[in-house]
């Protein structure tokens, strides 16, 4: 790997800017183009991106493949939580307008909530499966 | 110029589909499966559907991609030459398919007709209501995740799920050597 300077000095400057275009478009799909899928998905390909220059073990180091798994399950609870706290509030299944005093913010609310399960699910599941393709190979199990 | 631009994008497509096809080196193929990814979130760029398009470049054009590479990198990059033999009786299936499904198109509504049948359903009730019911200025986020909140749910279970799946069918490996390792040892240890 230390032959490829280009290649890792030009990931080293991308990958944190790559990782706040994610969240731009994750906490900005409210008001333009994305949400919380595509958010997900290029936050996961910038510790890809990550994984492919410095390595694997290294990757895994810094996001260790438990703390992934939890995420995974993480924002599913989420989505799910925020459809069970409406029932909670009094309304229906994932119906947010009741989650605050108006229901416009209580909208605001619920989606924001909703797409950040979605991005915290698609990171997490996007990396974790690069993980186990990319470890698939290894002896060391 | 529009139209020149549409032509011009599906033609590329068309060409690229056919030289995937015919390639047998599977790396080159990915790459070229990579580049109709990206050429296709262009053509949803000029369609206008941004969303689209950022979801098709992001997911086939970047992971699906490297995900690939990772197979490839634990297969091999040639394709089998075992089942090459031509086959007429499936060649006149796929034709015969393809027709139908132009035949199909012919009672779809022209590109962008307003009169078409998707243009009156629930379409004006959303751009009605989005404004004073959600007040989200995207209205594609505020139907995703409000209007049909369900689908988005059953879209992230269904994600939370293929990621068990590789990892009981990958990863499950890893336990399994494991525990044969040890029903080994124990073995050795009580003869």
């Amino acid at each position: 790997m230390i032959r490829h300077v280009i290649l890792r000095v030009m990931s080293k400057l991308l990958i944190p800017v790559i990782m706040l275009f994610a969240l731009y478009v994750q906490f900005h799909g409210d008001y333009g183009p994305g949400g919380g899928f595509q958010a997900g998905v290029i936050f996961g390909a910038a510790i890809i991106l990550y994984a492919l220059m410095f390595g694997l073990e290294t990757a895994k180091a810094v996001f260790p493949p438990r703390v992934l798994q939890f995420l995974v399950a993480t924002g599913v609870l989420i989505y799910g939580g925020t459809g069970i706290a409406a029932i909670v509030e009094g309304g229906q299944f994932l119906d947010y307008s009741v989650l605050a005093h108006d229901p416009v913010h209580g909208q605001h609310l619920g989606i924001f909530l909703v797409e950040l399960g979605v991005g915290i699910t698609v990171a997490a599941v996007m990396t974790t499966i690069f993980f186990e393709f990319a470890g698939r190979g290894r002896r060391d199990v | 110029m529009i139209d020149v631009v549409h032509i011009f994008l599906f033609t590329f497509l068309a060409v690229m589909a056919i030289a995937v096809i015919r390639l047998k080196d599977l790396f080159a193929a990915v790459m070229l499966m990579g580049i109709f990814s990206l050429v296709s979130a262009s053509l949803f760029t000029v369609m206008d559907a941004v969303d689209v398009a950022f979801t098709e470049a992001a997911v086939g054009a970047g992971i699906s991609t490297v995900l690939m590479l990772a197979t490839l990198s634990l297969t091999t990059s040639k394709e089998s030459t075992l089942f090459q033999r031509s086959q007429p009786m499936a060649l006149i299936a796929v034709m015969l398919l393809g027709s139908a499904l132009v035949y199909a198109t012919f009672d779809m509504p022209r590109y962008g007709d307003p009169a078409a049948p998707i243009h009156h359903h629930v379409a004006n009730d959303y751009i009605n209501r989005t404004e004073s019911d959600i007040g989200v200025p995207n209205m594609v986020t505020a139907i995703l995740a409000s209007y049909r909140g369900y689908d988005t749910w059953g879209e992230t279970t269904v994600i939370f799920t293929a990621c068990v799946g590789v990892m009981l069918l990958l990863g499950g490996a890893r336990t399994f050597y494991r525990w044969r390792r040890r029903e080994d040892g124990e073995e050795e240890g009580t003869p």
